[in-house]
C-alpha cells in the first residue's frame, strides 16, 4: 500500500498546473470563480486553448489525437484545472461522442466528425431524455423511419443541456416499435440546421437557461447518420454510460468549494465574530471535510482498479451517489454562510451595495441549480438500483 | 385540550386561502414576485380588505386578534399560496406600534406599508450587535449605518430602524424616503431592500427596545414556522399526487418502495414541525416565547430543507423547473432558514438557555 504519485504523475502535476497559471486568461478564470452562467465565448476559448496544447480530448487516444493519459493522469489533470479554476469541458462531444464513433462509427464518421470536435466547429448536444423516458430511457418513443436514403424523425426531446450553443445532436431513436423496447432503438447523428427542428429554452430553477425541449417533425436524416447498425442504439447508450462515469465523483469542484467555504467563512461575520469561529458552522465544515478525504481515497482506489482491470465496474455508482452528495452539501454551506445576504435574486444589485462578497453572489442560485446533479446521469435512486443489482447478490 | 381552530379563526383561514387560490394563483404569483415592485399592490389590498392585517393586532391596538394563533392561521394561508405580500413586516411592525403605543390604523388597514430594519451586513440575527447609531439631533435623532436584506423594504413607506442610542438599542421610526433605499428581488420571490442611513433623522419610540424587538422577532418567527408548514403541505401534496401519476418502468413511481419510505419521513418532518410551531404559537407573548420561538425555527429549517430536497429529488427533472409550481416552493423553504435566525443560531440559543 502506497497512497503516494509516482514521481512522474508528481512531475505531471507540476506541468499541468504551470500551463494553467501560464494560459488560463483571467477574465475566465473569474467568471468561473463568480458561478454565473458561463457564455458560449467562454467556452468556446477555453476549449480552443486546450485543444491547442493538446491536452482537450482528455479520454481519447493518441491515434485520434488525444494525450493518451491513464486514468491517474486525467484525474490529476481534473483536479489541477479545477484548482485553477478552470471552466468545465462541455463534454457531449468530447467525452460522449467521441469514444461512441472510436468504437462503433465507420471510418467515414471518424474522419468527419472526430477532427471537428477537436476543432470546435461542431457543438454537440445530447437528445436522450423525453418527457415520457426520464430514468426509463428505453421507453423512448421519437421514432425514426427509413424512407429510400433518409430516415424521417418525428417526436420530442427534452433537458437538451446547452443546445441553444449547438449545431448537432446525437439521438436515441426508435427504428423498431414491435420488439422489446431494448432491441428496437438506434443511435443516430443530427444537424440541428434540418428543416422540421425546433428547439425551444426550458428556465431552471434558479432562472438559468442551460436546458432546451428539441421537438422533431418530418426530419430527414440521410441513413448514413446512423451509427453502428440499425436497432443497436442500446448496446451504444450503454457503453456512453460507462464514459459518462468517469469523473463522476467531481472530487476536484468538491476540493475548490471547500476552499471556498472556509475563506467564505473567515470573510464574512456571524454576530460580530467571523462565523469560521461559530462552532457549529465549524462543525458542518469539518464534516464534509472528512467525507471528502474519504471520497479523494474512494475515488483513487476506484481509478486503480480501472487502471488494472481496463474498465470501471459498477462500484462506481458509488461515486456518483456520495459524489453528488457532498457537492450539494458544500453548495448548501456556501449559502448558508452568507446567512440573509445570499436573498437577493443574482444581478439585480451593483456589486458595492450587494450584501454578499462579490464572489459569492450567486451562492444561493448556485445551490438550488446543483440539485440537478443527482438527477441526471442516472438518478441517485436508479444508482442505487444498479448497484443493488450488481453487487448485493440479495 | 383541543387542537381545532376557533370558529373565527377558521372563517378568516377559509376566505384568506380562497382568495389567495382563486386571485393569486401561481402565475399571477410568479408574475409579481420576480418582478418589480416585488408584490402585487392590488391583492395586498384585498387581503388587507379580509383583514388579514387586523388579525395580527390586539384589540386594545385596534386589530382583532394579536395571539401566536392568529399569526399562525394568517401565515399558513400565505405559505400555501406562496404569497409574496410584505404582510411579515406589517406583523413586525404591529407588534412594535403596539409596545410604543403607537397608533396603527394606517398600518393595519394597509393604507400605509411597514418595515422592519434589524439586521445588518455582521450582525444578521442579534439585536444586541447592530451598530447603526443614533444621536441626538435639534428636537429629534439622526441615525447613520446601513441595514441590509430588509424584508418588503422595497415598497415600505416608512421604517421601523434598531440602532444604538446611550449604549442601549433603541427603536426609531423613518420615513423611508429620507433614507437611501435600494429594492430588489430575492430569488425566492419578494422584495427587500438595502437601507443606507447617513444621518437621516429619526422619530424615537422606544428607548430601551431590546424587549419590544425580542417580542417582534418572536412573532416574526411564529410567522415564518407557520408559513413553511403551509408551504411543505402544499409541496408534499404536489409531490405525492406527481407519484401517483408520474409513469416510469411500466408503473407509477409511488408504487417504488425507495420513494415511498422517504415519503412517510417527510410526512413525519412536516408533523413535527406543524407541533413545534403550535407550541410556539401558544408562547407567544409569555416568558418562554423566545426559548420556544428557537425551537421551533430550528426544526423547520431542517424540515424545510429536508421536505424541499426530498420533492424535488422525488420529481426528478420537472421539480428544476421555473415553470413548474413546486421548484418555488422549494426556493421559498430553503430561504426561509435564513430569516430571523438560521438554524444554527437557534440550535445555540436553545443550548445556551
Ligand atoms: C439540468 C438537467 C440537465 C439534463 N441534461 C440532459 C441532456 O443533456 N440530455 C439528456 O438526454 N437528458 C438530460 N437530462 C435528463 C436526465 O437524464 C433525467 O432528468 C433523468 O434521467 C431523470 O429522469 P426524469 O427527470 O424524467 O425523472 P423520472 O425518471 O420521472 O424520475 C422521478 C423520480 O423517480 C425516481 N425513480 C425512477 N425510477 C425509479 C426506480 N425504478 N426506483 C426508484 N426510484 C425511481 C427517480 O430517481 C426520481 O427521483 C437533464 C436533466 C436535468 C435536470
Amino acid at each position: 500500500m502506497d497512497l503516494s504519485f509516482t514521481a512522474e504523475e508528481q512531475a505531471f502535476r507540476e506541468e499541468v498546473r504551470a500551463f494553467f497559471a501560464a494560459n488560463l486568461p483571467d477574465d475566465i478564470r473569474d467568471a468561473v470563480r463568480k458561478g454565473g452562467e458561463l457564455t458560449k465565448d467562454i467556452m468556446d476559448r477555453y476549449h480552443a486553448i486546450l485543444n491547442e496544447k493538446g491536452w482537450l480530448a482528455t479520454t481519447w487516444p493518441v491515434e485520434f489525437g488525444g494525450p493518451g493519459w491513464s486514468p491517474v493522469e486525467r484525474h490529476i489533470f481534473e483536479e489541477e484545472a479545477c484548482r485553477a479554476y478552470a471552466p468545465r469541458i462541455v463534454p457531449f462531444g468530447l467525452a460522449m461522442l467521441g469514444p461512441v464513433l472510436m468504437q462503433f462509427g465507420s471510418e467515414e464518421q471518424q474522419q468527419e466528425y472526430l477532427p471537428r470536435i477537436l476543432s470546435g466547429e461542431d457543438w454537440w448536444c445530447q437528445g436522450y431524455s423525453e418527457p415520457g423516458a426520464g430514468s426509463d430511457l428505453a421507453s423512448l418513443k421519437t421514432r425514426a423511419v427509413r424512407d429510400g436514403d433518409h430516415y424521417v424523425i418525428n417526436g420530442q426531446k427534452t433537458w437538451t443541456t446547452l443546445g441553444q450553443h449547438a449545431n448537432r445532436i446525437f439521438c436515441l431513436v426508435r427504428t423498431d416499435p414491435d420488439v422489446k423496447p431494448q432491441k428496437g432503438i438506434s443511435f443516430i447523428l443530427v444537424d440541428l440546421d434540418t428543416p422540421g427542428i425546433e428547439m425551444r429554452p426550458i428556465k431552471l430553477i434558479e432562472g438559468g437557461h442551460e436546458v432546451n425541449e428539441v421537438f422533431f417533425t418530418d426530419v430527414r436524416v440521410p441513413v448514413e447518420n446512423l451509427v453502428g447498425e440499425e436497432n443497436m442504439g442500446w448496446t451504444i447508450a450503454k457503453f456512453l454510460l460507462t464514459h459518462e462515469r468517469t469523473n463522476i465523483a467531481g472530487v476536484g469542484f468538491s476540493m475548490q468549494s471547500l476552499e471556498e467555504v472556509k475563506a467564505l467563512a473567515r470573510q464574512v461575520k456571524r454576530n460580530g465574530r467571523p462565523l469560521i469561529e461559530d462552532p457549529l458552522f465549524a462543525a458542518r465544515v469539518a464534516q464534509v471535510e472528512i467525507d471528502l478525504e474519504a471520497m479523494k481515497i474512494t475515488n483513487l482506489r476506484m481509478l486503480y482498479k480501472a487502471q488494472q482491470q481496463g474498465a470501471p465496474g459498477p462500484e462506481t455508482s458509488i461515486l456518483k451517489i456520495k459524489g453528488t452528495v457532498i457537492a450539494q452539501e458544500l453548495k448548501d454551506l456556501a449559502r448558508r454562510a452568507l446567512g440573509p445576504a445570499a436573498a437577493p435574486f443574482p444581478g439585480m444589485l451593483s456589486a458595492n451595495l450587494a450584501p454578499a462578497p462579490e464572489d459569492a453572489a450567486h451562492n444561493a442560485a448556485r445551490y438550488f441549480n446543483n440539485r440537478k446533479t443527482s438527477i441526471y446521469g442516472g438518478s441517485n435512486e436508479i444508482q442505487r438500483n444498479i448497484l443493488t443489482k450488481t453487487m448485493l447478490e440479495l | 385540550m383541543d387542537f381545532s381552530l376557533t370558529e373565527d379563526r377558521q372563517m378568516l383561514s377559509d376566505s384568506l386561502t380562497r382568495y389567495l387560490r382563486e386571485k393569486y394563483p401561481m402565475e399571477a404569483r410568479n408574475a409579481a414576485a420576480y418582478a418589480e415592485p416585488f408584490h402585487a399592490p392590488a391583492h395586498w389590498e384585498g387581503l388587507s380588505e379580509l383583514g388579514a392585517l387586523f388579525a395580527l393586532a390586539p384589540e386594545e391596538a385596534g386589530g382583532f386578534g394579536g395571539t401566536g394563533f392568529d399569526v399562525s392561521v394568517v401565515f399558513e394561508a400565505l405559505g400555501g399560496a406562496l404569497c409574496p405580500e410584505p404582510v411579515l413586516a406589517a406583523l413586525m411592525a404591529s407588534r412594535l406600534m403596539t409596545a410604543a403605543g403607537e397608533d396603527q390604523e394606517a398600518l393595519l388597514s394597509g393604507a400605509v406599508k411597514y418595515a422592519v430594519a434589524i439586521g445588518e451586513i455582521d450582525a444578521w440575527y442579534d439585536v444586541d450587535a447592530v451598530a447603526t447609531e443614533a444621536v441626538a439631533s435639534g428636537e429629534g435623532h439622526a441615525l447613520t449605518g446601513r441595514k441590509s436584506v430588509v424584508y418588503g423594504g422595497q415598497v415600505a413607506e416608512k421604517l421601523l430602524v434598531a440602532a444604538r442610542l446611550d449604549g442601549k438599542v433603541a427603536l426609531f421610526e423613518v420615513a423611508a424616503e429620507a433614507a437611501s433605499v435600494t429594492g430588489y428581488g430575492m430569488i425566492d420571490g419578494g422584495g427587500a431592500a438595502e437601507v443606507v442611513l447617513d444621518a437621516t433623522p429619526g422619530r424615537l419610540l422606544i428607548a430601551d427596545a431590546g424587549t419590544a424587538l425580542a417580542d417582534a422577532v418572536n412573532a416574526g418567527i411564529v410567522a415564518l414556522c407557520s408559513e413553511a408548514v403551509g408551504a411543505m403541505d402544499a409541496l408534499y401534496a404536489m409531490t405525492l399526487d406527481y407519484l401517483r401519476t408520474r409513469k416510469q418502468f411500466g408503473v407509477a413511481i409511488g408504487q417504488f418502495q425507495a420513494l415511498q419510505h422517504r415519503s412517510v419521513d417527510m410526512l413525519t418532518e412536516i408533523e413535527q414541525a406543524r407541533s413545534i410551531t403550535i407550541k410556539a404559537a401558544s408562547e407567544l407573548g409569555g416568558p418562554e416565547a423566545g426559548r420556544y420561538a428557537s425551537m421551533a425555527k430550528n426544526l423547520i429549517g431542517r424540515a424545510g430543507r429536508l421536505v424541499a430536497e426530498e420533492a424535488i429529488q422525488m420529481h426528478g427533472g420537472i421539480a428544476m423547473t421555473w415553470e413548474y409550481p413546486g421548484s418555488h416552493y422549494a426556493k421559498r423553504l430553503v430561504m426561509i432558514d435564513a430569516q430571523l435566525g438560521d438554524t444554527d443560531y437557534h440550535l445555540s440559543r436553545v443550548m445556551a438557555a
